[in-house]
């Protein structure tokens, strides 16, 4: 039935992998370093969805390094292209904030369809696996048949849910899920809200709403605030992290989707401009796939 | 809907305007931006590399053209390159079948809309007088079909569904069977999204097609996508041999960069966008207006629509005869609101206004100051909307206690109100129209 753990991580990294290995692999790195090559690299960069700005900042860094360091030989412009991705992203891990005060809120936000409710299940069997007893609580009351979606995933994990009607007002809900998971003495609440466009001003306050009615229970902790943002959206992300971060203070980034052939390269202008750690990747459609997200591995899976 | 392009290019344009001569520096310069700007917008790399060349080998191999400085002989230029890459004037029709019922499979990755979409499509066609049913074979997203229905419902559109049935081919065999016997015009089917690598996902999607012998396989695609969107397009199409392309989320800030990629390199027109959350928010892709858009020209021709649409000519007759006349009153004034508000949020259509368009990236209207004046015209009482000079210091004071404003507010609005009488007066002297009232921005 269930996969072993070591098979699934080898498979989500063979994933990984492939989906980014494709862009480098591409490069020949055995020639001397030439014009050339950094216009192979920029176009690589640029496909993975790393952004105009990123990319170029990158491709001059290696200019005035391989220069500084005399280097010559293309494959030591690779090893010094693997020391900057990493030496950005390694300030961008982190796991899941979790304190011994009952219950641990995790809040889930993002915009729709990037796979928030999905990834609420995930982290709700993860959670369970290890041990935890976990609520989840509907305050998508927005979109038709969110909240059954989410009662299915419940079921899937054998987890309790606290749901109103459809249309009801998201903040009562967290209430009530909150109220009924400190009442039975269990360790962690899990959110899901609805999709909401970073844009849409209101919709955003509704949020800071929400926040508020969970900070009513506990003042002095900080609310693990989790974005999930589609892995194959382009350079649309750095704005919807930049405008969620703005709104509320997004603690961890969930990326999902990056099971297709997407890059997801847009994680390195997020965490070189707002140094949000991310916290998990999604990277398939199974319970089992929602992994911590290893800066090591994903940069070295770029090259493999 | 395409901000940062019309804004990036605005900027470009408004420097080449006046330009009587353009050398290769100025060109490059210019061309650099606009790289830039394509590619922060998520335009396909190879897309943009070949603009790039046209454009330049273009405007090198040509004289300016006659009557146009060289800086308007790039504008248009420009113009015309995107309007190509967009589908050129094509109309945005949908293929019929020979004989009814016509099928539109809706197919696309997850999270990109499908669902939402069928429901928009359908309501589409149904407010042009087509009898619609819409059907889902998505077994696999939980409550995806509970999900349509309830759209549908909403919509009073009938929905087949069979939440029993988890093998998708025999499903799709009994929800279409079932559909056909109802004499529809047109059949929307949603499917389960997946991932194009999904080799067996893609198998199902080839063998449902082969089953309904769709009229139209629409691909769904995200307008907010990177980079990969062509990748994973190609691989549908390959698959499915897709009919058109159905662009969602283009409200917000998307950049929709898709859509200028798309069209080049899959050869498949974009049918629709889809532009809100609301089933309402969903418009035919036309190429020249997307184009005007994305180079900061404004969309009159979309609000001229939208206008006739939202508002009654009858009543557009009788306020023009009033203004006409001076007999403006505030309960005219009321229902003026009421019909601008009516064509959507002010933001969306101030944007579609020529030389706004790309020049107000972050424009926000605060729609409650319609709500207030409205509020504030509500509590007056009749006699007060057609004689305000009545109002005193204590009906004030009352309009203001009942619209939950203050006094100071009340005054706006009854100035507001005093310049557009002043204003209309000038009008019937001039001949002139002007926009009908101080915008609250």
């Amino acid at each position: 039935m269930f996969k072993s753990v070591f098979e699934r991580i080898k498979k989500g990294i063979e994933k990984t992998k492939k989906q980014l290995v494709e862009g480098f692999s591409k490069i020949s790195f055995g020639r001397k370093i030439d014009e050339s090559l950094f216009e192979d690299i920029e176009a690589v960069l640029l496909k993975a969805d790393v952004g105009t700005k990123a990319t170029q900042e990158i491709i001059e860094f290696l200019r005035q390094e391989s220069k500084k360091r005399k280097i010559t030989e293309g494959e030591q412009l690779k090893e010094l292209l693997k020391e900057k991705l990493y030496d950005i992203l390694k300030d961008c891990s982190g796991s899941l904030n979790l304190t011994n005060e009952k219950p641990n809120v995790i809040l889930f936000l993002g915009i729709n369809g990037s796979g928030k409710t999905t990834t609420v299940g995930k982290l709700a069997y993860m959670l369970k696996k290890d041990g935890y007893s976990v609520v989840l609580g509907a305050a998508d009351t927005f979109r038709a048949a969110a909240i059954d979606q989410l009662e299915v995933w419940a079921n899937r994990v054998g987890v309790r849910i606290v749901k109103h009607q459809a249309g009801a007002d998201p903040s009562a809900v967290v209430f009530d899920t909150i109220n009924s998971a400190k009442s039975k003495g269990e360790d962690i609440v899990i959110v899901d809200t609805a999709g909401r466009l970073h844009t849409k001003e209101h919709l955003m306050k509704e949020l800071q709403k929400i926040k508020r009615t969970i900070q009513k229970f506990s003042p002095n902790q900080p609310v693990e605030t989790l974005l999930v943002l589609d892995g194959t959206i382009g350079q649309n992300s750095i704005n919807q992290a930049k405008t969620f971060k703005e709104a509320t203070d997004v603690t961890g980034i969930v990326i999902t989707k990056l099971d297709g052939t997407a890059k997801g390269g847009a994680i390195i202008p997020i965490c070189k401009e707002l140094k949000i750690p991310i916290k998990f990747i999604g990277v398939g459609e199974d319970i089992e796939d929602l992994q911590p997200f290893n800066p090591k591995e994903f940069v070295d899976a770029l090259f493999e | 809907m395409f901000e940062l392009l019309a804004e990036k290019f605005s900027s470009v344009i408004d420097r080449l305007k006046g330009a009587k001569k353009i050398d290769e520096k100025t060109l490059d310069e210019a061309l650099r931006d606009i790289r830039v700007a394509l590619l922060d917008a998520d335009v396909h790399v190879d897309v943009v590399k070949q603009f790039i060349t046209d454009i330049k080998q273009k405007f090198l191999g040509q004289e300016v053209i006659k009557g146009l400085t060289a800086g308007e002989t790039i504008i248009k230029l420009l113009y015309d390159e995107t309007l190509s890459i967009l589908g050129g004037q094509e109309p945005p029709a949908l293929n019929k079948s020979e004989k009814p019922p016509t099928i539109i499979m809706l197919v696309g990755l997850q999270g990109t809309g499908k669902t939402t979409t069928a429901g928009k499509v359908a309501k589409h066609l149904k407010s042009k007088g087509f009898r619609v049913g819409v059907a889902s074979v998505d077994v696999r997203r939980p409550a995806a079909a509970k999900q349509l229905c309830t759209l549908a419902s909403s919509i009073d559109i009938p929905c087949f569904v069979d939440e029993e049935e988890k093998d998708a081919l025999k499903l799709t065999e009994k929800v279409i069977e079932d559909a056909k016997k109802q004499g529809f015009s047109y059949i929307i089917l949603d499917t389960a999204g997946r991932l194009h690598i999904d080799q067996e996902l893609m198998e199902e999607l080839v063998k449902i097609k082969e089953k309904v012998k769709p009229a139209e396989v629409l691909y769904v695609a995200d307008a907010m996508q990177g980079q990969d969107a062509i990748n994973t397009a190609q691989e549908f199409h390959k698959a499915v041999g897709l009919t058109g392309v159905i662009l969602t989320k283009l409200d917000g800030d998307a950049r929709g960069g898709i859509a200028l990629s798309i069209r080049k390199i899959l050869g498949v027109p974009i049918k629709f966008i889809g532009t809100g959350e609301k089933i309402d928010n969903f418009e035919p892709f036309y190429p020249d207006r997307i184009a005007q858009r994305i180079l900061g020209l404004g969309d009159i021709q979309t609000l001229i629509e939208k206008m006739q649409a939202a508002i009654d000519e009858e009543k557009a007759k009788q306020m023009a005869e009033k203004v006409m006349n001076a007999e403006f009153t505030l309960e005219d004034l009321r229902d003026q609101i009421r019909m601008i508000r009516s064509l959507g949020p002010m933001e969306q259509i101030l944007k579609m206004i020529p030389g706004i368009g790309g020049k107000i990236k972050d424009l926000k209207v605060d729609e409650k100051q319609f709500v207030k004046i409205e509020a504030i015209i509500n509590s007056m009482t009749p006699e007060e909307r057609r004689k305000p000079f009545i109002i005193n210091g204590s009906r004030k004071k009352r309009i203001a206690r009942g619209s939950g404003t203050t006094i100071l507010e009340v005054n706006k609005v009854l100035k507001q109100y005093e310049e557009m009488k002043k204003m209309m007066k000038k009008i019937k002297k001039s001949g002139k129209m002007n926009f009908p009232f101080k915008l609250p921005f």
